[in-house]
């Protein structure tokens, strides 16, 4: 080893020091920055230490690649609104795995089409490149989702899981047929292509209320697809990086599906939502709701002395999340308490729904997750539920026929009031009947969610 | 299987049950952060890039190369700026503050 390469080893080691840390950090909200900071200083590290290397010979069209990618990265670090950072996340997952697959398909051309290639490293290049395609259309339909641009709602066709099933069995074969002859073009290609297909196929089926799962899985493939670029081209700091990313991706999708109270087969292949389950139209069946006015909603509110706000992905797509914060400050001028409660799968990617309100400038110790926030809720006087349904709904307690019995979900109804913002009586994504919206102590305050909180601060001061 | 492999899946394995162990400490409150900062992370595929497309060789190197070295360069880019974004905004209340 010469110690110009001992040199770049080295940069590779501190970045992967930096980047542990750095991921650590983000256990306390305090610290958290600096850390991230510090894993940026290691990723400028590896980067002077790969451009250091004996390797590159030409600059010109690292250059350009830089400055094009920079050009892009600044403004979607800086411009994205907070709401739609769901689908820049899921379109970033696509970027980072295009990069990995394009240095896959490199590889395997430059080694004269897979002549030059070994067996082994051949397992390495066919995960790197099985991965990164998939998840390159996977995040494209993700994102599409997320972004509306496809329809939100599940995609099924006829024979659905028989042809996932099949196309998936033939990519497997194309691998295995690669893996014994690796200088196999058509092999290669087919392998790709029906990776890309597979991407396409598998997210298509999947609901918008299941996309938190779909971007954790395909954090967590991008990072396998890293990974797997480490070992093609013997890179430690690769390995580790992709090993951080897929760990995490996993252990999120896994947080989230339990939090749906789903397995990721029932995820992947349930086309959840696809037919609305009937066994629930007997709850609302003869039951009234009641409706409330602004005025005396802000009565109630005001003279509550423990008040637990519960947003959902409506707030989000209001973009109430601001005057949501105006209101809990009147509340507290008027000496209530006021916290947030926020469900593990409330908005569209995991922590979603923290990074609004906290942008909205609430103290995050206000935002209290699940666990810590559901034994307050006997003591509550007034559950203010804004946009939220499924995760409020006493059925998945209660009633084993439903489809989303046993679904952590926050004990709203155990508040000693209850006062829900809808826009009207329609079914929650999931389409089950919410039988918390027909309880006495439960009052609806039917309009917009941003219409009806200003209206709400603005009563408030009045009482 | 060669000796350089398998000190490779000492590598993977042991940085994927690290990430497990000090990812499954970061609340929910930050997850968002979390997945912006592994995609910052994940714009490591530059390193892989980089040797791609400055290798000296063909054409085709050198196309493919560089739109992975841009596409590596928006992760690195905007996935640390995004994440330093939101890390921004999370707050503790100010002393002065209603309780």
């Amino acid at each position: 080893m010469t110690s110009r390469d001992l040199l770049i080893q080295l940069t590779y080691l501190v970045a992967s020091v930096f980047f542990i840390l750095g991921l650590k950090s983000l256990s306390n909200p305090d610290k958290a920055r600096r850390g991230m900071n510090q894993a940026a200083v290691g990723m400028l590290l590896a980067i002077v230490g790969t451009l250091l290397s004996a390797g590159i010979i030409t600059y010109e069209w690292i250059i350009v690649g830089m400055v094009v990618g920079t050009l892009i990265g600044i403004p979607l670090g800086t411009k994205v609104p907070m709401t739609a950072m769901p689908q820049q996340i899921a379109i970033s997952h696509g970027f980072g795995a295009l990069a990995a697959t394009l240095v896959g398909v490199n590889e395997w051309i430059v080694n004269g089409n897979g002549a030059g290639i070994d067996h082994g490293t051949m397992v390495a290049l066919g995960f790197e490149t099985l991965f990164g395609a998939l998840t390159v259309t996977g995040s494209l339909m993700a994102f599409g989702k997320l972004q509306e641009i496809l329809p939100g709602r599940p995609i099924t066709w006829p024979l659905q899981n028989a042809t996932s099933l099949g196309i998936f069995a033939a990519t497997i074969a194309m691998f295995g047929w690669l893996i014994v002859n690796p200088a196999n073009p058509l092999a290669f290609w087919l392998m790709i292509g029906l990776a890309l297909l597979i991407g396409v196929l598998f997210v298509l089926p999947i609901g918008g209320a299941d996309m938190p799962v779909v971007v954790s899985l395909l954090n967590s493939y991008a990072g396998l697809a890293a990974a797997a670029t480490g070992f093609a081209i013997g890179n430690n700091v690769l390995i580790i990086a992709g090993a951080l990313n897929g760990a995490s991706g996993f252990l999120l999708s896994v947080l989230m599906s339990k939090a749906m109270n789903r397995s990721f087969g029932n995820v992947i292949f349930g086309a959840f939502g696809a037919e609305t389950v009937a066994s629930n139209a007997t709850s609302s069946a003869g039951l009234a709701v009641r409706s409330t006015s602004s005025e005396d909603a802000a009565v109630q509110l005001a003279y509550a002395a423990r008040v637990i706000i519960v947003p959902g992905y409506g707030l989000a797509v209001a973009q109430a999340q601001h005057v949501v914060q105006e209101l809990a400050e009147q509340i507290e001028k008027r000496g209530g308490e006021v916290k947030y409660a926020i469900h593990p799968v409330a908005g569209r990617m995991p922590g979603h729904m923290n990074v609004l309100l906290a942008e909205a400038n609430v103290p995050y110790e206000k935002l209290l997750d699940m666990d810590e926030i559901n034994p307050q809720f006997d003591q509550c006087d007034v559950a203010l539920v804004v946009g939220a349904n499924d995760v409020v709904n006493p059925a998945a307690r209660t009633d084993p026929g439903s489809p989303i019995f046993g679904m952590p979900i926050l004990n709203v109804d155990r508040a000693r009031s209850v006062i829900v913002l809808k826009r009207g009586m329609s079914a929650g994504f999931a389409g089950i009947e919410n039988a918390l919206f027909y309880e006495p102590k439960t009052a609806m305050l039917f309009g917009d969610a941003k219409t009806s909180l200003a209206r709400l601060v603005s009563d408030i001061k009045t009482v | 299987m060669n000796p350089t492999t398998v000190i490779q899946l000492y590598v993977f394995v042991l940085a994927a049950f690290v990430g497990y162990q000090v990812i499954s400490r970061v609340p929910p409150l930050l997850h968002t952060p979390l997945m912006s900062a592994t995609n910052a992370i994940s714009g490591i595929s530059l390193v892989g890039s980089l040797v791609a497309a400055g290798s000296g060789g063909a054409a085709v190197s050198h196309i493919l190369g560089c739109i992975a070295v841009t596409c590596a360069m928006v992760n690195v880019v905007g996935g640390f700026a995004i994440t330093d974004r939101m890390l921004k905004m999370f707050k503790r209340a100010k002393p002065g503050d209603a309780k």
